[in-house]
């Protein structure tokens, strides 16, 4: 005997603006089952869950429908509040009258009509609810963080702090990411090595850490809580217990015309190299692609130099496994190379560089040692040209975002320039200026105040060489378009930020969602900015949009603020929405053959095989049998059943059945 | 092998050596131009400023006589003209009611059957043949330019690289020729102005015949009658702007090559230039 | 004014990519026509043949079923099983008559918002130009007084 309670939210005019909330409310109560139908304000306000827990004991209700926003958005709310009631959580359902119906269609009667028919839609599901009990699950507690930048630093150190085990993954043989590449940050012309050197030295050190340099994820099993990760710890040709990091290797190495990555490629390095002098671990790597020895099997200086014999030609990779909880994407960003702008040369000019190649030139630990010098013939550059939303901000050549950094660095680049030239001329040339954090402006305004930088608002719309310049060409809008030409000795685009290379693989190893520039997807935009879709992993940084470090850091610290909490019990409790196979009395068992074609359809292999025997142990039957807690309840094993043995509690074949009858 | 043919206005006209030279070329190399009937001025500059549809109907009614006539492809020498075609094309592809509307207007079916393809695509289409016949190799410096309409908008002509093209390179270098690397290969040349704004064109034309004799060119090439017009027809204006006395000679592409094929002078053309452009192609290696 | 022919449209959708989206389009307020209804599912992996041929037998004009791209499903792999079902079951069911054109079958990710009201405004279209469907609703209550 149903005893549905319907509770129609108004959501102030969010939905009653849209929606006659009476009318769906009245329409409510004429279906056969609902013996208690009332419209409200605010249905998710504290008024509005009294009035259902008061609903439930006062008329015994069997099941409540909340018609009103998105479950989810709600679900979880109402769920609480009808258990408090007394009443099982499972026997709840949301009708969607706002993002499905009042926020996308116009006034009417067809809306109107439209929120009735989804109210009742729910209310035959809930009919058919079955009283449910959450699964409880263990819960590991050691954190998994893929990036070791400055957000995968913070995260881990946080999550570590917190007291929990961290391991964390870098593909590049040291941790530092593109912040080790900065030779001063703003707003306050920090040296950026200073301030992340002893982050990425405590990390190192920390006991709950586990560093995995030169490793990459190659695959992820399981759900949140238990994971299962395996780790490809890529060779470095070298023990690294016997390694003391002295170095001698690296000066050896006779194949030093391998463009340098730290270095943006304005230097060269080694075959056997350290990414730069203070690299965690500070330890060497074997660039397999380019080692002479690799390649023509000649050589192995290195190995002859090594004075505690460190060198190992013969080592593989290794895949180490772990079982995590949770686990913090870190990934970071890459920036837009300068051979993406045919009207600046297709990147065949070696003074037109990007921003990370600038940082390289200002950087002390850089290829001139902080010297302005420009890459084509080492001169001094006299005038310097900054190109600001290289890239952004760009509907039909580039991408159509802002990139957020680019206005605070390339008002430091000119004033780096500056400090080191101060006879030099520098301008920027930009659309707008997005300073918005805090110091920001003030920063700008230092830049064109105090050291004389001209800023030119306009694009560029054309740069070429000539007699050893950069002809750039701009306009300034501020006086009437006016055509501007500057012959520069080297120029500087701000170029476009970018998701990491590999984004998209890994996001799809990871069952997580990206937008369509490959930038990780937040769970909600504005409340969920650490969360992602799939439970259990989080966000840091700037993998999920362009972001500056104050930024990121916060962010990375959130991040681990969710892990903690997730790891503050030692069980988790996990939906109940899982599939099940029959069982019926003997002599049938269960309607399931025991074909196990669910077996193959299942992506967790959650399907097990259970054995019916008789009282002398023979076997009887062989049934597929779910295990509950490796069930994610997608229901791809429901549709594959031929003979219906195997059915979803909460989206069961009778709930979608009775949805579709009313309609 | 046989391709449409669209002169249009200016090859019969001023521009008439890139008519005569692209048919002695196609004849040297076995490509039949077959011309398409009645057709009509495709409505340069002029039209697209005045009158939308006008813009239309007038490149619509040559490639609907084209296809009638059974051609698939229309080469059209004029870059201006390519441009134009393309345009209408282009827009006619993604609008059934306009295509309805301007088959009305021309009383022509208008299917958008005909590609539109320039003097470039097609000369690289028959590089063997071309490279064949190269019995006289120029063994010059030039500096191809390629103006603007070729190459933009991107979207419309979908040819080359719109900042730095080079199929007219490459053909130069089938010519035995050497085309220089140099700045203003897609600058443009001050276009129509050279009748209303001469002094504009003097200025704009002036500076690419300057940086193409700054970067050693011993001629200039073109495959625009326009450009090739305000090269040369207006040297005199921008020689004296740049107070300089530039005289190297402006060549159409076909004339080039024609001259690499070991063609007469006279036959491509080259005699009506006012720069003057009857050089004898060097030996092959040998400074000019 | 003439009574226009308003279609009934039932969307199979997955929970995590498509209802995401759809809720996307809703707090973005972009609008579609009502005609559709959406009915929640956890994965189109769970979709069977007997929920679309009711959904005809109970009325359906048009039917969409939606959920997340290839690759990118929640539960990995139950998209690639809805869409190889898909093929299946068209095969039946231009066997049993039904118009398999009345079904549109999409992947609306969860930041898709304005396609997921470009696909419903073109399918109720297109339903609303082919008219009502009465013949599976005929055939399944053949014989039945």
């Amino acid at each position: 005997m149903s005893r549905i309670g319907v509770f129609t939210c108004h959501c102030g005019e969010n939905i009653n603006g849209t929606v006659d909330c009476g009318k769906v409310a009245e329409s409510a109560r004429g279906v056969p089952g609902v013996v208690h139908s009332v419209d409200y304000k605010y249905m998710c306000s504290d008024p509005g869950q009294s009035l259902i827990k008061e609903a439930i004991r006062e008329h015994r209700l069997t099941g409540v429908v909340v018609a009103a926003c998105s479950p989810r958005m709600h679900e979880p709310t109402f769920r609480n509040a009808v258990a408090e009631a007394g009443l099982n959580p499972y026997l709840c359902e949301m009708a969607n009258l706002r993002e499905h119906c009042s926020w996308v269609h116009e006034k009417g009667e067809a809306t109107t009509a439209k929120a009735a028919d989804l109210v009742r839609v729910m209310v035959e599901k809930v009919k058919h609810d079955q009283p449910l009990q959450p699964i409880r699950v263990p819960v590991t507690k050691r954190a998994l963080v893929l990036g070791g930048g400055i957000a995968g630093i913070q995260a881990a150190l946080d999550i570590a702090n917190a007291g929990h085990k961290v391991v964390l993954v870098e593909k590049s043989p040291s941790i530092g990411g593109h912040m080790s590449q900065l030779s001063e940050t703003f707003p306050t012309l920090d040296c950026s090595q200073c301030i992340l050197t002893p982050r990425m030295v405590e990390a190192a050190r920390h006991p709950n850490i586990t560093l995995y340099t030169y490793a990459e994820l190659e695959k992820l099993e399981g759900f949140i809580g238990n994971f299962k990760a395996t780790i490809r710890r890529k060779a470095r040709s070298l023990d690294e217990k016997l390694c003391t990091g002295c170095g001698l290797c690296t000066t050896k190495c006779p194949n030093k015309k391998i463009k340098d990555e730290f270095n943006e490629g304005l230097a060269t390095r080694g075959a056997i190299y350290v990414p730069f002098p203070q690299a965690v671990p500070n330890k060497p790597v074997i660039d397999k692609l380019n080692c002479t020895y690799y390649k023509t099997g000649k050589c192995k200086l290195c190995e002859k130099v090594c004075p505690t014999g460190a060198i190992r030609f013969d080592q593989e990779d290794e895949l180490v496994t772990l079982d995590v909880g949770a686990i913090v994407l870190a990934t970071g960003f890459k920036l837009m190379k300068t051979d993406q702008f045919p009207e600046y040369g297709y990147g065949k000019y070696k003074d037109v560089v990007d921003g990370m190649q600038f940082e390289r030139l200002a950087s002390a630990s850089g290829p001139t040692a902080g010297a302005m010098k420009r890459p084509s013939d080492g001169k001094a550059p006299e005038t310097v040209v900054f190109v600001a939303c290289s890239g952004s901000r760009d509907r039909s050549k580039g991408v159509p975002y802002c990139s957020k950094v680019c206005c605070m660095y390339t008002a430091k680049h000119a004033m780096l320039y500056k400090h080191k030239m101060h006879h030099g001329k520098a301008y920027v040339f930009y659309m707008d200026i997005r300073s918005s954090g805090k110091d920001y402006d003030e920063f700008v305004r230092r830049a064109i105040e105090e050291d004389d930088v001209s800023y030119i608002r306009g694009r560029v719309s054309r740069i070429y060489e000539e007699d050893g310049q950069l002809i750039v060409q701009g306009a300034d809008t501020l006086q009437n378009g006016r055509p501007v030409e500057i012959k520069a000795d080297l120029v500087v685009l701000a170029t476009a930020v970018q998701a990491q290379d590999g984004s998209e693989a890994l996001a799809q190893k990871l069952h997580v969602s990206y937008d369509p520039y490959h930038f990780f997807a937040e769970a909600h935009p504005k409340l969920k900015p650490v969360e992602t879709n799939t439970a259990g992993i989080f966000l840091a940084g700037a993998c999920q949009a362009p972001r500056d470090i104050p930024e990121t850091v916060a962010q990375a610290s959130g991040a681990a603020a969710k892990v903690a909490g997730l790891f503050s019990r030692d069980e988790l409790t996990r939906e109940p929405v899982v599939a099940v196979v029959n069982r019926l009395p003997a002599p049938t068992f269960s309607y399931c053959v025991g074909c196990f074609l669910c077996q193959s359809a299942c992506p967790y292999q959650a399907i097990e095989q259970e054995q019916i025997k008789a009282r002398d142990g023979s076997v009887i039957r062989t049934l597929a049998k779910v295990n509950a807690g490796l069930c994610q309840g997608c229901g791809t094993c429901v549709a594959t059943c031929r003979t219906k043995a195997i059915d979803i509690q909460g989206f069961s074949n009778e709930q979608i059945f009775a949805e579709i009858m009313t309609l | 092998m046989r391709i449409g043919y669209y002169p249009g206005c200016s090859l019969l006209g001023s521009s008439r050596e890139f008519d005569e030279s692209t048919r002695a070329v196609a004849e040297a190399i076995g490509l039949e131009l077959v011309t398409v009937p009645d057709w009509n001025c495709c409505g340069a500059s002029s039209a697209h400023v005045l009158d939308h549809q006008l813009s239309l109907a007038l490149p619509a009614r040559i490639l609907a006589l084209a296809e009638a006539a059974g051609l698939t492809e229309l080469l059209a020498p004029c870059a201006a003209c390519y441009n134009r075609l393309c345009s209408a094309r282009t827009e006619l592809e993604a609008d059934p009611a306009a295509r309805e509307a301007i088959s009305r207007i021309i009383e022509l079916p208008y299917q958008g059957r005909v590609k539109v393809v320039n003097i470039l695509e097609v000369l690289d289409r028959c590089q063997d043949r071309l490279k064949a016949k190269a019995t006289a190799p120029l063994g010059r410096k030039v500096a191809c330019y390629y103006g603007c309409l070729l190459v933009r908008p991107p979207r419309v002509v979908a040819f080359d690289r719109p900042e730095d093209p080079m199929s007219m390179d490459r053909l130069m270098v089938l010519a035995g020729a050497e085309p220089l690397a140099w700045n203003h290969k897609t600058e443009c040349c001050g276009a129509a102005f050279s009748v209303t704004r001469t002094d504009l064109v003097a200025r704009m034309s002036g500076r690419i015949v300057a940086g193409a004799a700054k970067a050693g060119a011993e001629a200039i090439v073109v495959a625009c009658p326009m450009c090739h017009s305000n090269l040369d027809m207006r040297r005199p204006e921008c020689n004296a702007l740049l107070q300089a006395d530039h005289q190297l000679p402006v060549l159409f592409i076909t004339q080039a090559l024609g001259l690499a094929m070991g063609l007469d002078p006279v036959r491509l053309g080259l005699q009506r230039h006012m720069v003057p452009a009857l050089l004898q192609p060097a030996a092959a290696g040998a400074k000019a | 004014m003439t009574d226009t022919f308003e279609p009934k449209i039932t969307a199979f959708v997955c929970n995590w990519c498509t209802y995401a989206g759809a809720d996307l389009t809703g707090t973005s307020r972009i609008k579609y026509p009502s005609n559709v209804r959406v009915l929640r599912l956890p994965c189109t992996g769970r979709i069977d043949f007997m929920l679309l041929a009711k959904a005809f037998a109970r009325g359906s004009d048009g039917i969409i079923i939606s959920g997340c791209h290839p690759n990118d499903c929640h539960y990995t792999s139950g998209n690639y099983h809805a869409r190889r079902r898909w093929m299946v079951y068209r095969n039946l069911m231009d066997f049993m008559g039904i118009d398999t054109s009345r079904i549109t079958f999409s992947w609306v990710s969860a930041a898709e918002g304005a396609k997921w009201a470009e696909l419903v405004n073109e399918v109720t279209e297109g339903i609303r130009a082919m008219g009502p469907y009465t013949e599976y609703q005929e055939l399944a209550h053949a014989g039945v007084e």
